[in-house]
């Protein structure tokens, strides 16, 4: 069942700091009821598009649409949003409980009836026994089902996050990527993730929007974003890609597309200049026509029957259709 | 030697040796000689060695005493009140409404000026200025507002807490504004986000994240209210007393047994004060 009101839509929103713009006449339709990566280098505006459909930031310029309804000049408390902070941004002062039940107390909710609802939410995120701890004795993890918990309490259509796992550790942030997908999935609502890390976006996104300089780049879904970029940054930060030019243009080649062969049979004449073992694989940099650094990824076998060390001469190849042209 | 040296227990008990020093000197032992003479016998011209608790008892027989520590408490806890509610506005104004850091440092200078000259001078700039025929009454008469001279702007309990406020609020502005700056914005943020009003925020966020901050305030505040005996002279014009004076006077009759004896008295008033505020708060976050 998809909810009409948790479809979110950005029409040419503009965020200008005097003379530059943060986020420059961005639109884009969200799907509902869908995990929704804003993918892109720090500094590219996509905290501050969080920010303005969060309403911690003001619009400059354009509307934003959830369920039909423009939220762009409404508090954040009224807009069916709720927003879970980069460091969770707990209140240090309250047991977990009362964090959670914050949103209540604040609507003037009966303490019985806050705490109740406070559980159930503590439930959601198995966090009940932890229920009269403050945020400073609990793990990472923990303080980040708090924020989970105390963002959902309010009952949004839309769920905002920050950054949500950077804080973590590797270990720990990849479980909790599992949990969120799970729990976006069973709640039924639309989740916004902010994040710089690609793997990130793949691993959870239905649909990653690449962002950079104020703008959307490419947008789609995680699949088609990394097997197809658009553009030469795309390709670039999504990683696993060469950008060869071409005399027919540029164009986009996953690493892992391009082969080895003898310096007279392939496509491209390079030399070796690094050879990495990765374990299942082995990327290979070779330098080629006009300077330009091309990898390849070989599986180990492939490239332990027929080794080759830096300096070598080797033939660069690949299918054509694996070749994505790219704007510009 | 060069064994002893490496002992990690021996190198740390040297390290804390000067500063231990230090402190016996300047702090343990006057203190120990207030208490050592507040036992001591005084007649009008002679001072004894002795044990004895006459100096206690005719303190505690008095009821001067009494009325003079209700009076220092009473001052204690109306320049609490006014210091903390401008500390308190002057720190949230600097913390939350002043953008940009250099502002901040700036107005916070600002809010340091008068500290560069002395106590003293301080004080007694308000004479000029509260006396009967000061710039307070002329104004206020030319403007038609009363029609006499104020008496008690003046020489008076009022301007004694003018005084103490004018001079003490900045010693709650700096830690409070202290704790302020480091209350993480994104909290705020959280907050609103939970739909809380902007007195809600302060009621429900700010003031409790920033009770260490008050606290450290109110006992710099306190402390220096009590402790004081000059304000209360200049200020009052001699017809106010507080436990300061009373020590201040007994000194000047040379009867040190007398004046030890409240001195102690009034270290251990405050000492029992400032334990009482600190079962309420824990400022060790602060330090």
């Amino acid at each position: 069942m998809k909810d009409k009101s948790t479809e979110l839509e950005l029409i040419s929103v503009t965020k200008r700091y005097g003379t530059t713009y943060a986020v420059n006449a961005i639109s884009h339709h969200f799907k509902p009821a869908s995990y929704t990566c804003l993918l892109g280098p720090s500094g590219c505006g996509k905290s501050s598009t969080l920010r303005m459909i969060a309403g911690h930031e003001t619009v400059s310029d354009g509307a934003i649409l959830l369920g039909d309804r423009d939220i762009s000049k409404l508090p954040p408390a009224k807009r069916g949003t709720a927003m879970m902070f980069q460091n969770y941004a707990l209140f240090p002062h309250l047991t977990v409980t009362d964090n959670v039940a914050f949103s209540l107390k604040m609507k003037g909710t009966e303490q019985k009836q806050r705490r109740a609802a406070a559980l159930e939410m503590l439930e959601l995120v198995d966090l009940t026994n932890l229920a009269d701890r403050l945020p400073d004795q609990l793990s990472g993890g923990q303080q980040q089902r708090v924020a989970l918990a105390r963002a959902l309490i309010t009952r949004p259509s839309m769920l905002l996050l920050d950054e949500p796992l950077s804080a973590l550790d590797p270990f720990l942030r990849i479980r909790m990527r599992t949990e969120l997908k799970k729990l976006q999935q069973e709640l039924g609502i639309s989740f916004l993730h902010v994040t710089h890390g690609q793997d990130e976006a793949l691993a959870l996104a239905d649909e990653i929007v690449v962002m950079n300089n104020a703008v959307i780049e490419q947008t789609g879904p995680a699949r088609d974003v990394f097997n197809a970029p658009k553009t030469e940054f795309v390709a670039r930060f999504m990683g696993g890609h060469n950008v060869l030019a071409l005399p027919e243009g540029h164009f986009a080649i996953r690493a892992d597309a391009v082969g080895l062969t003898t310096a007279d049979t392939g496509k491209l004449e390079a030399s070796v200049t690094a050879v990495e073992y990765q374990g299942t694989h082995v990327s290979v940099t070779a330098r080629g026509m006009g300077d330009q650094e091309i990898t390849a990824v070989v599986a180990d076998r492939l490239f332990f029957d027929n080794p080759k060390n830096p300096g070598d001469r080797v033939g660069l190849i690949w299918e054509p259709q694996d070749l994505h042209k790219l704007a510009n | 030697m060069e064994k002893l040296l490496r002992n990690n227990t021996f190198s740390g008990w040297l390290m804390a040796t000067p500063l231990t020093i230090v402190l016996i000197i300047f702090l343990v032992l006057p203190i120990i000689m207030i208490v050592v003479v507040s036992f001591w016998q005084a007649t009008e011209f002679s001072i004894i060695p002795a044990f004895d608790l006459e100096n206690y008892e005719f303190l505690f027989g008095s009821p001067v005493t009494y009325k003079v520590f209700l009076n220092t408490f009473k001052y204690a806890a109306i320049t609490w009140f006014f210091t903390l509610t401008i500390g308190f506005t002057v720190a949230y104004f600097l913390a939350f409404h002043v953008r940009s850091l250099t502002w901040q440092i700036a107005l916070f200078l600002l809010c340091t000026i008068p500290f560069w000259t002395s106590n003293i001078i301080r004080m007694i700039s308000w004479i000029p200025f509260l006396g009967r025929n000061g710039i307070a009454n002329s104004a206020l008469i030319s403007w038609g507002v009363i029609d006499e001279p104020l008496e008690w702007l003046l020489f008076s309990d009022f301007a004694v807490i003018l005084a103490f406020v004018h001079l003490y609020t900045l010693f709650m502005v700096v830690p409070i504004f202290n704790t302020m700056m480091r209350i993480d914005r994104s909290l705020i943020e959280a907050a609103r986000d939970a739909g809380a009003t902007g007195v809600q925020i302060l009621w429900n966020v700010i003031i409790p994240l920033t009770k260490p901050g008050i606290m450290i305030g109110t006992i710099f505040v306190v402390t220096l209210v009590m402790g004081d005996f000059i304000t209360v002279r200049f200020m009052s014009g001699s017809q106010s007393a507080n436990v300061g004076r009373l020590i201040s006077n007994d000194i000047a009759l040379l009867a040190y047994p007398s004046a030890a004896a409240t001195a102690v008295v009034l270290l251990l008033t405050v000492l029992i004060v400032i334990g009482v505020l600190l079962r309420f708060v824990d400022i060790r976050k602060e330090l």
